[in-house]
């Protein structure tokens, strides 16, 4: 029994951080937030150099064969940095042909996955947060129309999984005929998403239904509850640093009690959440009874425990909290959107008492 | 990370099972505040004799003897939550005499008080606070004058759990007022039964007097009976009360009443529908059952780091906080869930077990409070685990 990271995975962690520092600076991320045609190239360059795209694509097809946690690690540093990349589709994607393609399309596309030579989303919004706005995709005769939101990375991705309605899967290539996509800007300006519409785009089908659907939503919670780990982490950093350096009535503002106490607050509530992100992301491949509701558990506590942190956080900065100067905002953004993704608290608490028999 | 069990482990879990099962007629609820009754007695002889309880205590001392390996008292812990079994005795003698005594002890105070606290025959009391030295404990003024072999204890302590019950108390005295607050502090051990101690119970807002006040006039302890040396009293109950802030966050614990809840949600019904079919209440459920998770696993990592010789670092300081609050939540949860009924306390035919779920509301704000509260935790978190600086003492005026 060991609970615990391994050597490997911490200094590949580590390892990420330093990379990231480098690549996706705040000035970087920054320029990226101001210029919506930016697509992030060279950050994106910089993590396929670290192996990053193929990190859960096996190595017979040129990937690093590493597990979810291993993913979720990876996650937790990028939300650390709140790098503009989009990892959701670099994980979901591949677990995807994994899951549910065929020998052929395995090896069309997940050497070129696994290589960053293309990039690919997922668009499963609707089918896993419900459909807003009247959106929602169907499928006939190998074709799909209708319209999918809220798809991270889907603006310039070459490779699309798309759900439908019916919760089937489908494989869609970025340039096909009939498939129009526009930008959707959110708070976190660090990742954008797009709004897909298909009139008629041809489709490959992928096998396997809802059960594959499940496995691709608990992986995205698992990266989005890491994904919010990091970024609490860094908002707490920052109150405590700042506390130990901001003075006012003749001291510095972290020996008042009050002060202390909220960081004391954020770290309390934090620290146990780490526990539950590294237990979701292992049971995602050792026990995969347990998985969706640990999954569920992390996505949804995680978001709430965000909240409480990136208010506080800004709290014991002042009115410094609120300017865009300091950056905290950045953070405060990330947690925000990856909250609402894939579902919101109360919705993906409504099916863990599901998947557990206690409600119909 | 990798969860899984060796097979000696695995099998060492089986043994355990076997033990619950084979025995379960013989389950006898642990004592708590109370004096143990006999059934209670037996059922905490049986677990020692089979290393089920004072499992890593020498024999010599009453225990069962065994090498300390946190991952069999782990599972011992999972099997008998799982089984709904009595863990046996957890009183404030067994999880911080006894660790103090096998730490600083003299072999004659081993050998004489050990085996009968664990078995449940001494029962003690633990005489810290006093209602000048609550949250700051070192400012206690009970003291202890030099007469003779002896000392002659005046002074009064408060909150003392169980002291009408007692036999023994471990006690902090002040016998060196001219040094400095923490350095004039002895761990003492007498029997209550000394002439001029008095004991008055304090009714809690449960409605029993679940402690008491304690009153000393000149009672004669002899000197021999300090523990760790004269003087060295701070340092000997801070050894020790780590133990108890551990015990107060136990997640094993918490998870039995979790699943009690759950139970509870789906036989109560309003209108015909089952608590746990109404949303919102099955929303609160969820969120307390996330929390519980993040503690179970938070469990496992200090466990992991305790097995292999690590500081827990802030996973560890944060236990009696977290903990004690979430079963606090789940009480507050199923009073919620019973409604009405959840008010009511006195026996009659709507009580739901036993007027357990209310008590334990209360109680467990009590826990809170106790053994460090929860603005004291967070002093420890925010100057120790994160580096912030201590408040400036104020200027004597
Ligand atoms: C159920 C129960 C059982 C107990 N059993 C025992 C027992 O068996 N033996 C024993 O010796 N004692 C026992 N105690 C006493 C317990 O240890 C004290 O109640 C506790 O340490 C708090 O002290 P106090 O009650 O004097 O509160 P105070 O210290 O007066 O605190 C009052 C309030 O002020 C806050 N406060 C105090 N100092 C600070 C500070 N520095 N920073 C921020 N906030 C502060 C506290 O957090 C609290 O909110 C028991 C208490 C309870 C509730």
């Amino acid at each position: 029994m060991d609970f615990s990271l391994t050597e490997d995975q911490r200094m590949m962690q580590e390892s990420l951080s330093r990379t990231l520092a480098e690549a996706a600076s705040l000035d970087r991320v920054r320029k990226f937030a101001g210029d919506p045609t930016d697509r992030g190239a060279d950050v994106w360059a910089a993590l396929t150099d670290f192996g990053l795209p193929g990190i859960v694509i096996s190595e017979e097809y040129g990937g690093l064969g590493l597990t979810l946690l291993d993913a979720a690690l990876m996650s937790e540093a990028l939300g650390r940095a709140v790098a503009p990349v989009p990892f959701m589709g670099t994980v979901l994607a591949p677990l995807a042909l994994r899951l549910a393609g065929s020998a052929e399309q395995q090896s069309k596309w997940l050497p070129k996955l696994a290589s960053g030579e293309v990039t690919a989303a997922v668009a499963i919004s609707e089918a896993v947060a419900g459909a807003r706005d009247g959106a929602g995709v169907t499928a006939s005769g190998g074709k799909l129309s209708g319209k999918a939101l809220f798809v991270p990375g889907g603006l310039g991705a070459d490779l699309l999984i798309v759900a439908d309605t019916g919760g089937a899967l489908h494989l869609v290539e970025g340039g096909a005929a009939g498939l129009t996509r526009e930008i959707m800007t959110g708070i976190d300006l660090t990742r954008r998403m797009a709004e897909l519409t298909f009139d008629k785009v041809a489709a490959e089908p992928l096998t396997g239904g809802k059960d594959v659907l499940a496995r691709l939503r608990d992986a995205g919670w698992v990266l989005l509850a890491a994904d919010t780990l990091g970024a609490c982490d860094v908002m707490i950093e920052k109150a405590v640093a700042y506390a130990k350096e901001r003075k006012q009535f003749g001291r510095v503002i972290g020996s008042f009690q009050a002060v202390k106490h909220l960081c004391a607050e954020m770290a309390a509530e934090l620290e146990p959440c780490r526990s539950l992100v590294w237990y979701a992301g292992y049971a995602f491949d050792a026990a995969p009874d347990e998985s969706s509701l640990v999954a569920a558990h992390a996505k949804a506590h995680l978001s709430e425990v965000s909240r409480f942190i990136a208010r506080t956080s800004t709290e014991v900065h002042g009115g410094m909290g609120i300017t865009d100067l300091l950056g905290l905002h950045f953070w405060f953004k990330r947690v925000g959107l990856n909250r609402q993704l894939l579902g919101g608290p109360e919705r993906v608490r409504a099916l863990a008492a599901q998947m557990q028999g206690l409600t119909a | 990370m990798d969860l899984r069990l060796t097979p000696d482990m695995e099998s060492f879990r089986d043994e355990v099972r076997g033990f619950l099962v084979a025995h379960q007629d013989r389950y006898a609820p642990g004592a708590g505040a109370d004096r143990p009754r006999e059934a209670a007695m037996e059922w905490q002889a049986l677990l020692i004799d089979n290393g089920y309880a004072a499992r890593t205590i020498p024999q010599a001392y009453g225990g069962y003897g065994a090498q300390p390996d946190i991952l069999k008292s782990r599972i011992i812990a999972e099997e008998f939550t799982a089984a709904g079994a009595p863990r046996g005795f957890a009183n404030q003698g067994i999880s911080m005499l006894v660790p103090t005594l096998l730490e600083v002890g003299s072999e004659e105070q081993k050998t004489r008080w050990i085996s009968p606290t664990l078995r449940g025959e001494t029962v003690w009391c633990q005489g810290y606070s006093e209602p000048g030295a609550g949250s700051d404990l070192a400012n206690l003024q009970t003291k202890a004058v030099e007469d003779g072999e002896d000392f002659l204890i005046s002074g009064q302590k408060i909150w003392t759990s169980t002291a009408a019950q007692a036999d023994m108390i471990f006690c902090l005295v002040r016998t060196e007022p001219q040094a400095p607050k923490h350095d004039g502090i002895s761990y003492i051990l007498f029997p209550m039964t000394t002439p001029g101690i008095e004991v008055r119970p304090l009714k809690t807002m449960t409605g029993s007097a679940e402690f008491n006040e304690v009153f000393f006039t000149d009672v004669r302890v002899p000197q021999s009976a300090v523990v760790g040396g004269r003087g060295r009293g701070w340092f000997v109950a801070n050894a020790t009360l780590k133990h108890e802030r551990g015990m107060l966050g136990d997640p094993n614990a918490t998870e039995a009443r979790f699943a009690a809840l759950i139970d509870l949600m789906k036989s109560e019904t309003v209108d015909g529908q089952r608590l746990i079919d109404n949303p919102v209440m099955a929303d609160r459920l969820m969120a307390l059952q996330a929390r519980l998770m993040t503690m179970k696993f938070n469990g496992l990592r200090t466990l992991t780091a305790s097995m292999t010789g690590e500081s827990a670092g802030m996973a560890g300081m944060v236990v009696k906080l977290q903990g004690c609050e979430l079963n606090h939540q789940i009480a507050a949860l199923a009073i919620d869930a019973l409604g009405e009924l959840g008010v009511l306390y006195e026996d009659g035919p709507h009580l739901r077990a036993k007027g357990s779920w209310q008590r334990n509301y209360m109680f467990d704000l009590g826990l809170i409070i106790g053994g460090g509260t929860a603005q004291i935790q967070k002093n420890i978190i925010s100057e120790r685990g994160l580096g912030l600086p201590r408040e400036p003492k104020l200027a004597v005026v």
